[in-house]
């Protein structure tokens, strides 16, 4: 018996990481989210449901383009994006959200509960919401609500109620603490979509394997394209959802380098990152055991980064192990970078992509040039950059109304 | 016996809740005398957490005044040398798992040893990930505190059969703060669990009048009082005759 129940709690782990460190009062719920998932992952009418809805609505599959003019520019590797930035609500977070609240559905919840941080998860949840008939809650740091106006306005419009968190550093750490907390004080009719690839099994996993359609498509896409696989799959990494969704497919093609890119912020030395894989260590916080930005007695850092959806002191169990294994590789780019890269992007390609998925830009400018010219880079473009106009203009030192 | 389960034997447990270092080391060390003093059987000792997902405003704001004091987990540890410089009184520690994880799960329980602590409660350590510890634990007679809460459903006697020193009956769901009302499957849970174990059941969450403690005590063998605690001492009231009220009334 004990071995049994040793061997399951081994599924719940990414080698050392993952588990389920959560309050007494979440266990029953979230088990049975387990089981729900269990039941209906491969369960034909379920995926039968979750397809239809990717491709009917979300407008799946999303394109892999030749960024012919950043190829030519950089003179290296070919360039491809996935453009997770034409999904229905202008992000990657759909696939997700879609997947999770089928599950919902299924399971006879009625009420959507969300974290979010740069508002992209929490538009896409009470897309759905709105979709479904469902209730629905977003909490969303303070900070966060006032630098991503327009995704407050447009989860309202959806109907969904948006709650300012003012705990904390007011950011999406805090997002999760006061969802996990709301979530404890109405389990019956409630279901919490969790944003990223983080948090107890099973969402780490659920996340994972909504989010590898992403993977799917580009290798069907690269190799109709292309006739072989690529050389390199780069992605930013908050907590990193959109980052395994690229990856999972080429997990087990070891030609194919894997590079999670990360906030560093003001520099991953410097006390204003969100730089987690470089900079952390391994802890348990947020039902997970990962790698944190923490301090010595295992309080959990303030992080930084100019973007809101990266701006997360920790990263999903499966990221810490494939970093720890050496199968991917995590680097830091800082908000100065990613700047450069939001407004290059937008001049070589017309694309004007988050600033999140502009970290990831960022490295391919590094990247490209250093790779012959038979290589293939494809890069995912996580969402769509209108959300960040104003806070780019800022940083610039121009004032817009939004 | 278990040591803490010795407290239970002949009567009903007062066991209030005091946040490390709120609002300061010296007032701490008095405040936990005060309580030892005044009827409280066991002290339960909060060592704050940046992110204290069990916990409600009143106990954030302790933590967060403890910050300020400057707390870490050693300040913790130098603060129940000094209370055991004047007393015995048994001392539990509540804390988050990565608190515990990063002092290293072998040298906090050694040092909870050197000190007599006889117990902890970690709200983020639910039954399937407690193995690592509670065989360190177990080895320093240190009681892993079982929560069971009014959702554990078919949970209740798997958890109740690993619990030693007492269980911790979390009396309604959501997180700790005052309330009026408390689960209606509080009874029948308590019911469950004395099939299974002997083990004493103290009931904590949102207990904070007298009354409150009298009737819930009629169902359980203790009763833990956590933020009503933190706020008499954050508004200077009197802590010893609070103490004395609830300790009088179970």
């Amino acid at each position: 018996m004990k071995e049994m129940q040793k061997k399951s709690q081994e599924s719940h782990y990414y080698g050392e990481f993952g588990g389920q460190f959560i309050p007494e009062t979440l266990m029953t719920a979230l088990n049975a989210v387990s089981k729900a998932y269990d039941k209906y992952k491969d369960d034909p009418d379920f995926l039968d449901e979750f397809h239809t809805l990717l491709r009917d609505y979300a407008n799946r599959p999303s394109l892999l383009y030749y960024a012919k003019n950043m190829t030519e520019d950089l003179g290296g590797a070919k360039i491809y994006f996935k453009r997770e930035d034409l999904n229905h609500t202008g992000a990657h977070k759909i696939n997700n959200v879609i997947g999770q609240a089928l599950i919902a559905k299924r399971m006879g919840k009625t009420r959507l509960i969300a974290e979010t941080g740069a508002g992209q998860h929490g538009v896409a949840t009470a897309t759905i919401a709105a979709l479904f008939g469902m209730e629905c809650e977003i909490y969303m740091g303070k900070i966060d609500t006032e630098r991503q106006k327009l995704n407050v306005y447009r989860m309202e419009l959806l109907g969904a109620k948006v709650h300012p968190v003012t705990s904390g550093s007011m950011v999406l750490k805090d997002a999760v603490n006061a969802a996990l907390q709301a979530w404890t004080k109405r389990i019956d009719d409630t279901f919490y979509v969790m944003g990223s690839a983080v948090g107890p099994y099973p969402y780490p996993e659920m996340v994972h394997d909504f989010q590898s359609v992403i993977s799917k498509e580009s290798k069907q896409q690269i190799l109709a394209d292309e006739g072989r696989l690529p050389d390199a799959i780069v992605a930013c990494v908050g907590g990193g959802s959109n980052a395994i969704g690229s990856f999972a497919q080429y997990i087990d093609d070891k030609n194919v380098e894997l590079i999670g890119c990360e906030a560093a912020g003001k520099g991953v030395d410097t006390d204003q990152t969100a730089a987690t894989i470089e900079r952390g260590s391994t802890g348990i916080f947020h039902g997970m055991k990962s790698l944190f930005l923490q301090d010595k007695d295992g309080q959990i850092d303030k992080v930084y980064s100019i973007s809101a959806g990266l701006d997360y002191p920790g990263v999903g169990p499966e990221h810490a192990h494939l970093a720890i294994t050496k199968r991917a590789k995590y680097v830091g780019i800082t908000d100065d970078e990613a700047v450069d890269a939001f407004e290059y992007i937008a001049k070589t390609e017309g694309i004007i992509a988050a600033i999140e998925s502009c970290h990831a830009v960022a490295y391919v400018r590094k990247l490209a040039p250093t790779m012959s010219k038979d290589k293939i880079i494809i890069c995912t473009l996580s969402g769509r950059g209108d959300k960040d106009v104003a806070a780019i203009a800022k940083y610039r030192g121009k004032d817009i109304d939004e | 016996m278990n040591k803490l389960e010795e407290v239970f034997k002949n009567k009903k447990a007062f066991i209030p809740f005091v946040v490390a270092d709120d609002p300061n080391f010296d007032e701490t060390v008095a405040n936990v005398l005060t309580l030892a003093d005044n009827g409280a059987d066991i002290i339960e000792l909060g060592i704050p957490f940046s992110d204290p997902v069990a916990d409600g405003p009143i106990i954030q704001k302790a933590d967060l005044r403890a910050f300020s004091a400057g707390v870490n987990t050693d300040v913790v540890f130098d603060i129940v040398e000094k209370i055991r410089e004047s007393t015995q009184v048994p001392i539990i520690f509540l804390t988050y798992t990565n608190i515990v994880y990063k002092y290293g799960y072998e040298n906090f329980c050694r040092k909870c040893s050197e000190l007599n602590i006889s117990g902890l409660v970690i709200p983020d350590l639910p039954l399937e990930e407690q193995d690592e510890l509670r065989e360190i634990s177990d080895s320093y007679d240190i009681s892993l505190i079982q929560l069971i809460a009014p959702t554990s459903g078919k949970r209740v006697a798997k958890i109740a059969s690993q619990a030693k020193g007492f269980i911790y009956m979390v009396s309604s769901i959501g997180v700790t703060g005052k309330r009026e009302d408390f689960s209606n499957e509080l009874g029948s849970t308590i019911e469950e669990i004395r099939k299974v174990t002997n083990v004493p059941i103290a009931i904590g969450f949102g207990i904070h009048s007298v009354q409150q403690a009298k009737d819930l005590s009629q169902i359980a063998d203790g009763i833990i009082i956590g933020s009503a605690v933190v706020e008499v001492i954050n508004k200077g009231e009197n802590l010893a005759k609070y103490s004395q009220l609830i300790s009088s009334a179970i």
